[in-house]
């Protein structure tokens, strides 16, 4: 992969493979093109060369396919202040795909987030919302998960909520992509890492 | 996993952005109120004579709901595309057309619509006879559609434009101009007891048109602005 961002030759001539029941995070100095590699994997953002394959398959052939085995967390939460935290969950999953009351209440448990099941996003801390956004991503059922530095705002507690949710997805068959600051799973075999130089 | 049909995709849609705009009501008004004091403005700066004023009243009514549509063109899609939502709605492996094609008709629905139902006071305080306000809600209804649709294609352009409100207007009002003259035309014609078939005939044929169209330009103008 080949990625110019102004007269910058950011991504040059990466190639990486990613295999179900790995983790593989990428890691590097802040500016040096993490989230970028991360958006053009998601098909987010076009390259100059290269190509991103999923089964075999280019992805701009087999897009559709693509995005819904595919999770993406970017820094943004994709949140509305004004929904409460159930209703944010409820629409941007049912997007995807029937989900039960049930099962969203579930998740919030899961994620100790039950309590602010419903109060509006604004009144929510960082850390509250960013376990609001994975709690999307473990519903969305997808075996390919993109996540853009996924513990932003996590305390100790959550980080380590988060690496259960991530071994489990491991365990299942599941692929995830990271971009971190702080590694993930250290040790675990089934984990590696790509460090981007400038 | 079953997705949502596209049914259940535009009902999903249509009530997440009506609740929204329940939250965030004064927003939702403005285009209103606008309209309202704009119209209004008119008989205080020229005057108040009756008979002056319905020869320009036409006129002035589309252009104030014209305007007013541009309003609140501003925060359709910005929202959305800031708080990475949009990103996700490209993501999620369903039609964007149709997502956002819901999304301009909840628009048209809070920005549009009672533009129309408010159009017969607007028009008596411009002296327009009542025979004419059926003519005047028929036109702004088909009218404010298609402005509601050209306008969300502006905005799916320039919403990752830094400050491209005025890029937005530029973008968008000569597009608007067809409907605007085949709208004040059709309320002019009616004013003078003559057929209104030909104007709305066309203000019909240009929504239709939109309706089909406009979807596939507003998802191509959203994945370039999301995908920078």
């Amino acid at each position: 992969m080949h990625l110019w961002r102004g007269d910058k030759h950011l991504l040059r001539g990466i190639d990486l493979a990613l295999h179900r029941g790995e983790l593989l995070q990428v890691v590097g100095p802040n500016g040096v093109g993490k989230t970028s590699l991360l958006r053009c994997i998601a098909g987010l953002l076009p390259m100059e060369s290269g190509e991103v394959k999923w089964s075999g398959q280019d992805i701009r052939k087999s897009r559709d396919e693509y995005t819904r085995a595919l999770s993406y967390l970017a820094h943004t939460n994709a949140l509305k202040n004004e929904l409460t935290a159930l209703e944010n969950l409820r629409f941007s999953v049912s997007l995807l795909r029937h989900v039960t009351p049930q099962a969203l209440v579930e998740t919030l448990e899961r994620l100790q987030i039950s309590q602010c099941s419903d109060l509006p996003v604004r009144a929510l801390s960082a850390g509250q919302k960013r376990r609001l956004a994975i709690a999307r991503i473990l519903l969305s059922e997808t075996t390919l998960w993109i996540l853009d530095e996924p513990i932003t705002n996590l305390d100790a507690a959550g980080i380590a909520l988060f690496e259960a949710c991530v071994a489990q997805h491991l365990e299942r068959g599941g692929a995830v992509l990271t971009a971190a600051h702080q590694l993930l799973l250290k040790g675990e075999p089934n984990v590696r890492t790509l460090e981007l130089r400038p | 996993m079953t997705a949502p049909g596209l049914l259940g995709l535009v009902r999903l849609v249509i009530a997440r952005d009506l609740k929204l705009a329940v939250r965030h009501w004064d927003q939702v008004v403005q285009p209103l109120i606008f309209f309202v004091i704009v119209t209004t403005l008119f008989p205080l700066a020229i005057s108040p004579a009756l008979d002056e004023l319905r020869k320009i009243g036409p006129g002035i009514v589309w252009v104030a709901a014209m305007l007013a549509s541009l309003l609140a063109l501003e925060s359709l899609f910005r929202p959305d595309v800031e708080d990475g939502t949009m990103e996700q709605w490209t993501l999620s492996g369903q039609p964007l057309s149709i997502m956002l094609l819901a999304k301009t008709f909840t628009h048209w629905l809070l920005a549009g619509l009672p533009l129309v139902a408010i159009s017969p006071l607007v028009g008596t305080a411009l002296g327009l006879p009542s025979s004419v306000w059926p003519v005047l809600a028929i036109s702004l209804a088909l009218g404010t559609g298609s402005l509601s649709i050209l306008g969300a294609i502006g905005a799916a352009l320039t919403v990752a434009v830094r400050r491209g409100s005025v890029l937005l207007a530029l973008l968008v009002l000569p597009l608007e101009m067809p409907v605007l003259i085949f709208g004040a035309r059709a309320v002019d014609l009616a004013m003078h007891g003559e057929s209104v078939a030909g104007p709305l005939n066309l203000l019909a044929a240009m929504l239709l048109l939109f309706v089909s169209l406009g979807p596939i330009a507003m998802a191509a103008a959203m994945r370039i602005s999301v995908e920078s």
